[in-house]
């Protein structure tokens, strides 16, 4: 007899071995990315005017910062599980296969990692023209 | 054996029916259109993010750059930088229609997940509204940056 809870069975099966994990999370970074982007384009349509020191005031601010920061991680691991879908989807090679996942890690996390580092240097170090 | 040796062995052979066989409905342009503009989003739109960040942070200077490129290269512009800005606006436009569209389209995608939203004629007019939608929010935006930014 299988004593194990309904969540314990299902995790680890399926083709890729992670059960609904990839689903789960897809589906949270979406709900994630819809809060945070809606609250960047409200925030764009509100701003006053668009000149660098104006833009850079306003990411300063910490009320500005840890949202951008929110939404960089977000949206960055959004696109890391859509991505990893298309390479599934139509790279058949193994070795290509684990090339571009490779190069898929490098980028997103690369990417993630400068940006948080441009809010965070603004946030930290104020806003210098 | 390889596809590919199949194939060479027996080109006639029956195929299992893929899209050009079938007539486009809107669900169905909805579906690969939410891949193609998620992967827009995530090539051309994050990169676009990280460099108006970066030209943010970066002063004065690197967000002129950023502005003579992405936004408007202004009068005193060369031939190669207005065509340039002309290249980015397209991107631009396009990176606003794919938000539009992926925002749309995922909303739809969390309402199919609860189960809703299936039977046939529902479905076909929440895919047509997604597309509606998108195409109407860009609008705006393409409105807003026009009036705001570019005086016309």
């Amino acid at each position: 007899m299988d004593s194990r809870t309904y969540i314990g069975r299902v995790r680890g099966l399926g083709s890729a071995k992670h059960g609904g994990e990839h689903w789960l999370k897809q589906r949270l970074t979406a709900i994630g990315n819809i809060l945070l982007t809606t609250w960047l384009v409200v925030s764009l349509l509100l701003m006053p005017n668009f000149d660098q020191a104006t833009l850079a005031q306003w990411l300063a601010q910490p009320t500005v910062a840890v949202p951008m920061i929110l939404m960089i991680v977000n949206i960055f691991s959004h696109a890391r599980l859509g991505l990893q879908v298309l390479i599934e989807d139509y790279v058949h090679d193994e070795g290509l296969k684990f090339g571009a996942m490779a190069l898929l890690n490098f980028y997103v996390v690369a990417s993630a990692v400068f940006g948080i580092f441009v809010v965070a240097k603004l946030a930290f170090t104020g806003a210098s023209a | 054996m390889k596809d590919a040796e199949i194939m060479a062995k027996n080109p006639n052979r029956p195929l299992s029916p893929h899209l050009q066989v079938y007539r486009w409905s809107p669900q169905m342009a909805i579906s690969i259109f939410h891949r193609a503009t998620g992967f827009i989003l995530a090539t051309v739109g994050m990169v676009t993010l990280l460099w108006w960040l970066s030209a943010i942070g970066g002063g004065a200077e690197s967000y002129a750059t950023f502005q003579k490129y992405v936004v408007s290269a202004g009068e005193s512009a060369t031939g190669f930088e207005t065509a340039v800005n002309w290249f980015f606006r397209l991107l631009g436009l396009a990176v606003t229609f794919s938000f539009f569209q992926h925002l749309a389209s995922g909303i739809r995608h969390l309402v199919l997940d609860i189960g809703a939203g299936y039977e046939l004629k529902a479905n076909r007019t929440w895919a047509s509204a997604a597309f509606i939608a998108a195409f109407f929010a860009t609008a705006f935006v393409v409105l807003f940056v026009a009036s705001r930014f570019l005086g016309v």
